[in-house]
């Protein structure tokens, strides 16, 4: 109990007194993480709505490797980058191991799916009628996906936030392709983890509030949005 | 999408821009083992290094045996690690260039303040073989790094196999390790630094140390530029030659005792193995 309080003791003092290492490795963070979502959203929105709208042979296997994508263990993720990565793979000349960008490229990897598969859904879910009122007003296919995904972005903006959630708390492939490295590639799971190995709860528990902190707001726009989007 | 393309294109720089020095190739890859990060030299030596050289390191805290595999693929510029025998078979093996003798602690015996087997004081075969004949509990590291590779050393040359349901295997490192020895009133073996660093928030005591075959010994070895070429050679040599440098031999031998009270590693650069043992 004395440890408990002692650590959250030290955790507010830390916050308050904006502790570099606190900062680092929040920012780091947000940063890695920021990145890994900015690029699923651009990337996995188109994708995501064009698998929405269209009927094609092959349709149903791939949106079920993209369900699997939504789950995939971020250790197997971790794997399969530091493989790629390493000198002796094939991406070996990028030189990536132990990187902020090898950490985005695993991060892009976990969050995508979640962003493809949850816009799919969205857009799916659209009133069917809006589409046929459109196609009636001649509407170009650009124009269509355009007003779809407006029309969608209430639980867009949920997909993106879950691919952020889900990024944001993961350690396992985070630790194995961006190495852990202080000032650099040490965000909040990775720098709790190595600060519990260490014995400092203080430090632990400060970044850990952090995490939660973080979470909590990307589970409040979602609720807000899921919210919103229902009617009276 | 296009109005979010100007920040996406600065958050993608952002995460990408690395300060550079005036060196070909500022960018040193190092395997190393978990205590050295645990410990926190780590984050020091490493801050440093960037500070007196051109060089970043970038370090991957894998353990031992995980390090010298790494090295053995040509995935890492240079090792630095704590297993002797393993390392000169990888030097046989034709992977090393350089290896070079840098620090040194020691390994203890921990247990329960109560002592079951009734091992303190003994030499660390004879505790070795009391706990295994008694039966007494002990957690083993069982990840192949330098400290479980050691472990492993010491019930061989104490002519003993240790087995279940006695002899426990966490996976898992250090700090956790002595984690679960106290939940389980266990006996393990530590390096001195992790214990000094964790002892208050275990129920575990010293009950065999400054025994010889304890020693821990880590070399600094660069990977062989011959076999593979990728190799970053004059970073890997800088960073060897900076943890030999009498400043940074300074720096290893007061890490820790502000803190502790006492030093948790001791500098041995220019020392042969026989010199430290």
């Amino acid at each position: 109990m004395d440890l408990i309080l002692q650590g959250l003791g030290e955790a507010i003092s830390r916050i308050l007194s904006f502790d570099p290492d606190v900062r680092e490795a929040t920012g780091a963070a947000l940063l890695v993480s920021g990145t890994a979502t900015l690029l699923s959203i651009v990337s996995g929105i188109p994708a995501g709505a064009w698998l929405g709208l269209n009927r094609f042979r092959g349709r149903d296997l791939v949106l079920s490797l993209v369900n699997t994508g939504m789950g995939l263990p971020p250790v197997v993720v971790g794997l399969f980058v530091a493989v790629l990565v390493w000198r002796s793979g094939p991406f070996g000349g990028l030189d990536w191991y132990c990187t902020r960008q090898a950490m985005v490229a695993a991060q892009y990897l976990l969050a995508a799916p979640t962003v493809v598969g949850l816009t799919a859904v969205a857009i799916q879910s659209v009133d069917p009628m809006l589409r046929l009122q459109l196609a009636a007003l001649g509407a170009t296919r650009r124009q269509t996906l355009g007003i779809l995904v407006r029309e969608a972005r209430l639980p867009i903006l949920t997909a993106a936030m879950a691919g952020f959630g889900a990024v944001i708390s993961e350690i396992g492939a985070s630790l194995m392709v961006g190495c852990n490295i202080k000032g650099d590639t040490r965000i909040l799971t990775t720098a709790i983890a190595l600060d519990t190995s260490k014995g400092e709860f203080g430090s632990a528990f400060a970044l850990a509030f952090i995490l939660l902190i973080l979470v909590f707001a990307v589970n409040a726009v979602t609720t807000w949005a899921q919210q919103r989007r229902r009617p009276l | 999408m296009r109005r979010w393309s100007p920040l996406l294109a600065v958050l993608i720089a952002a995460a990408c821009v690395r300060p550079g020095g005036s060196v070909d190739r500022p960018e040193v890859l190092l395997a190393t083992t978990t205590s050295f990060q645990d410990s926190g030299l780590l984050d020091v030596l490493a801050a440093d290094f960037q500070k007196h050289t051109p060089y970043r390191l970038r370090a991957t805290a894998v353990g031992t045996g995980a390090a010298l595999a790494i090295g053995a693929r040509g995935d890492a510029d240079v090792l630095f690690v704590h297993a002797p025998t393993q390392e000169l078979a990888y030097m046989q093996d034709g992977n090393g260039d350089r290896r070079v003798l840098v620090m040194h602690n020691d390994f203890v015996l921990v247990g329960p303040p109560s002592d079951p087997a009734h091992v303190r004081g003994k030499n660390v075969f004879d505790a070795l073989r009391v706990i295994a004949s008694a039966g007494a509990p002990f957690i083993s590291r069982g990840d192949n790094s330098g400290t479980d590779i050691f472990e492993k050393n010491l019930w061989k040359q104490a002519a003993v196999s240790p087995t279940a349901p006695w002899y426990v295997e966490a996976a898992t490192g250090m700090g956790q390790t002595l984690t679960v020895a106290s939940e389980k009133r266990a006996y393990t073996l530590s390096d001195r630094g992790t214990f000094l660093a964790r002892k208050r928030q275990v129920d575990l005591q010293i009950e065999v140390e400054r025994d010889p075959p304890l020693i821990n010994i880590y070399h600094v070895i660069t990977v062989s530029p011959k076999k593979f070429p990728k190799v970053n050679v004059a970073g890997a040599n800088a960073f060897a030659d900076y943890l030999v440098s009498p400043e940074t031999q300074g720096l290893i031998a007061s890490f820790g005792v502000d803190k502790y009270g006492e030093p948790l590693f001791f500098p041995d650069a220019g020392k042969t193995d026989a010199d430290v043992r």
